[in-house]
């Protein structure tokens, strides 16, 4: 008597997230990334406030774009290394929803806690404070999308092992319109125009990423379980 | 009908097909080629803003438009071998991306030759460069993560996969790069409306453009007939057939 | 011939079954139905496609091999691998398993990692424990499940001999309560049981 595909999603969640708050270290160490690599720019660029306060919608996205990059290729590997991914693989529950709920679980424990986190580092890079609604929004929405395709990447790559770099190369060209939406948002919201329109479309991007994401993770995944 | 499809399935039947094709399809491609280049160079007028230079068009935007055709050519091979299973299918995919590298590369070279005398400067991050670029990387994703595969079955199951992701995005990250800039010229060739190019120049062009598909054909069934022979060496056929060759 | 009627007894069966590995055609022609209350233990040299045969008979590989596979009951796999998480309790890895059965009771729990002498260990992290007691919270899976059909590739492995009579006990309950089993195993199985075997180089069941 298998478990309701509903149930065994909560159950999912609630384990990942366990898992997740377990090591509450490997939990910082995405924000970590992010104040580091938002560190690099003042020396790179110079300090100067305006130079960075131009530069900050962008160089906030991007950041955001590579810590999720970072901890996607790690949603599905300990799980194969232990045999998790198979006994998953093997429940009767469809793979699609229990995708759905391992991606959910990588959003809660990275994407919103950066969404969160954000409007510190926005302060540090001297980012107009009306701005930052919309970025902390554009980064909760985008970061879900990221989330969804970097589940494609990671299931895709999760049997080979050095999947580190090659996750990258598959999945970049994938975040561009999400980089392309999620940082015109904030420079909308910087120039005093409405950065709704923006983040309607992303929503509508998470939409369709819920909608079809799942299936190719499952599919990866029964990829990369069949050696 | 579905003896046809099983046929297609069966490697010494696409490797005779495909070898009768090509003893006819490969001479015609060389001479459209040919006659398409020389009727686009030398019996083309001069544009009157751009002067000669326009005519790498006749290179480029054939190029682009087969590259462009070339992914969604691999990701229907990838979505046959992943509903039916068919390894022919994994054959034709994995023949297509490099062919479609390097036709991305070609457009992006002599977009940007063509981009020197127009612009003044060999890259602008203009919405068709980008969105070519970024192609070339959706290609060159793919030919990694096969490469990356030791199963080679598998390989083109994942890169099936990959490929069937990247259609759906392609049009939503075209939409987003032509959105997030537009700075190229509008749209050239509408079938539906009004034309702004001058039908001398536009029927070479389309000629070309049938070329290169040729090109791409061509080369496609060279590609899998080389993967045929690699992965079916071991069978009776193909010994027979070596030792046709090898009798002569 | 087995007829229609008597899909009802079958669990899993397999036709033609056929596993070729680079180049080697590991097994070929393997025919199989599985039926209620039968014992059946794959046998073969090391690299014979033991492992290999269980995983497509589980539904695990799904490309590569030729012939058909179809389950006719709920199943419970039990690989090489244990599927334990270091940072859960034992209690926690049964209660939450991601093999998707209903959840069980707290004293379902408790009772059978006490089966598998794991009590007094259900709240101790599990990277504490040895590599056999992770084998050890996995095979506790056999004492909750309610799935009919058993595939278990090596189930015996670093377990001690105590706990090899114990497993032994439950196989014999589980196949007299009509349950399936198939497996394989390097040590001899001592289960006073009509135990059939499939010899993998000649495909022949006996």
């Amino acid at each position: 008597m298998p478990a309701s595909a509903a149930g065994f999603c909560f159950r999912l969640v609630r384990r990942q997230l366990v898992l997740g708050l377990r090591r509450p270290v490997e939990l910082g160490n995405p924000l970590l990334f992010f104040a580091m690599v938002v560190a690099l720019f003042p020396l790179g660029l110079g300090p100067a406030p305006d130079t960075l306060a131009d530069f900050a919608p962008g160089i906030l996205w991007i950041v955001a774009l590579l810590s999720n990059l970072l901890t996607s290729d790690a949603v599905f590997r300990s799980d194969l290394e232990d045999g998790s991914l198979e006994q998953l693989l093997l429940a009767p529950q469809p793979l699609y929803f229990s995708a759905l709920a391992y991606v959910l679980a990588h959003w809660l424990l990275t994407g919103l806690l950066l969404g969160l986190a954000s409007p510190v580092f926005a302060l540090m890079l001297g980012l107009a404070p009306t701005a930052i609604p919309a970025l902390a929004l554009s980064l909760l929405l985008g970061t879900a999308v990221l989330s969804l395709i970097g589940g494609i990447g990671g299931a895709l790559t999760v049997g080979l092992k050095r999947g580190g770099m090659l996750i990258s190369l598959l999945i970049l060209p994938f975040y561009m319109p999400v980089l392309i939406f999620g940082s015109s948002a904030v420079q909308a919201a910087l120039n005093g125009n409405p950065a709704g329109p923006y983040l309607a479309i992303l929503g509508a991007l998470l939409c369709i990423s819920i909608a079809l994401a799942p299936l190719a993770i499952a599919a990866g995944l029964r990829i990369s379980v069949d050696t | 009908m579905w003896t046809l499809f099983h046929k297609f399935g069966s490697p010494p039947w696409l490797y005779r097909l495909s070898g009768s094709i090509l003893r006819w399809l490969l001479p015609i491609t060389v001479v459209a080629l040919v006659a398409g280049s020389v009727w686009g160079l030398l019996f083309t007028a001069p544009d009157f803003r751009q002067g000669n230079s326009y005519r790498i068009i006749y290179i480029h935007v054939p190029a682009a438009v087969v590259a462009l055709a070339g992914y969604y050519v691999m990701a229907i091979a990838g979505a046959v071998s992943l509903i039916w299973r068919m390894k022919m299918a994994d054959i034709a995919m994995r023949a297509c991306a490099p062919i479609g590298a390097a036709l991305t590369f070609i457009a992006l070279v002599t977009g940007s030759i063509w981009g020197k005398p127009t612009w003044g400067t060999w890259w602008v991050w203009d919405a068709r460069i980008t969105s070519m670029l970024i192609l070339l990387f959706l290609y060159l994703g793919v030919v990694a993560l096969y490469e990356a595969y030791e199963n080679k079955a598998l390989a083109a199951k994942a890169c099936a996969v990959l490929s069937l992701v990247g259609t759906v995005n392609i049009p939503i990250i075209y939409k987003s790069v032509d959105w997030w800039y537009s700075l190229h010229q509008p749209a050239s060739i509408k079938f539906t409306g009004g034309s702004t190019i001058d039908p001398s120049m536009l029927y070479p062009l389309l000629f070309m453009i049938l070329a290169f598909y040729a090109l791409f054909t061509c080369a496609l069934l060279l590609n899998m007939r080389a993967e045929i022979l690699q992965r079916e060496q071991r069978t009776a056929w193909v010994r027979a057939l070596a030792g046709e060759r090898g009798g002569n | 011939m087995a007829s229609e009627s008597a899909t009802g007894d079958v669990l899993l069966r397999a036709r033609e079954l056929g596993l070729e590995r680079g180049g080697r055609q590991l097994f070929s022609g393997i025919e199989l139905a599985l039926q209620r209350g039968q014992l059946v233990q794959v046998e073969g040299a090391n690299g014979a496609g033991k492992t290999s045969l269980l995983r497509i008979l589980a539904g695990l590989s799904r490309y590569g091999f030729s012939g058909s596979v179809e389950r006719f009951a709920p199943q419970l796999f039990l690989g090489h691998q244990s599927a334990v998480k270091g940072l859960l309790t034992p209690r926690e890895n049964l209660a939450w398993h991601v093999a998707g059965e209903a959840g069980f009771s707290p004293e379902a729990i408790d009772a059978a990692l006490a089966a598998v002498s794991l009590y007094g260990y259900e709240d101790v992290p599990s990277h504490a424990l040895s590599a056999g007691q992770h084998r050890r919270v996995n095979l506790a899976r056999l004492f909750l499940t309610r799935a009919p059909l058993w595939l278990l590739d090596e189930p015996f492995t670093a377990i001690d001999r105590a706990g090899v009579a114990v497993l032994e006990a439950r196989l014999l309950a589980h196949l007299q309560q009509g349950g399936g089993v198939l497996l394989t195993s390097h040590q001899p199985i001592a289960v006073a049981y009509p135990l059939l075997r499939l010899d993998l180089a000649t495909g022949a069941l006996q």
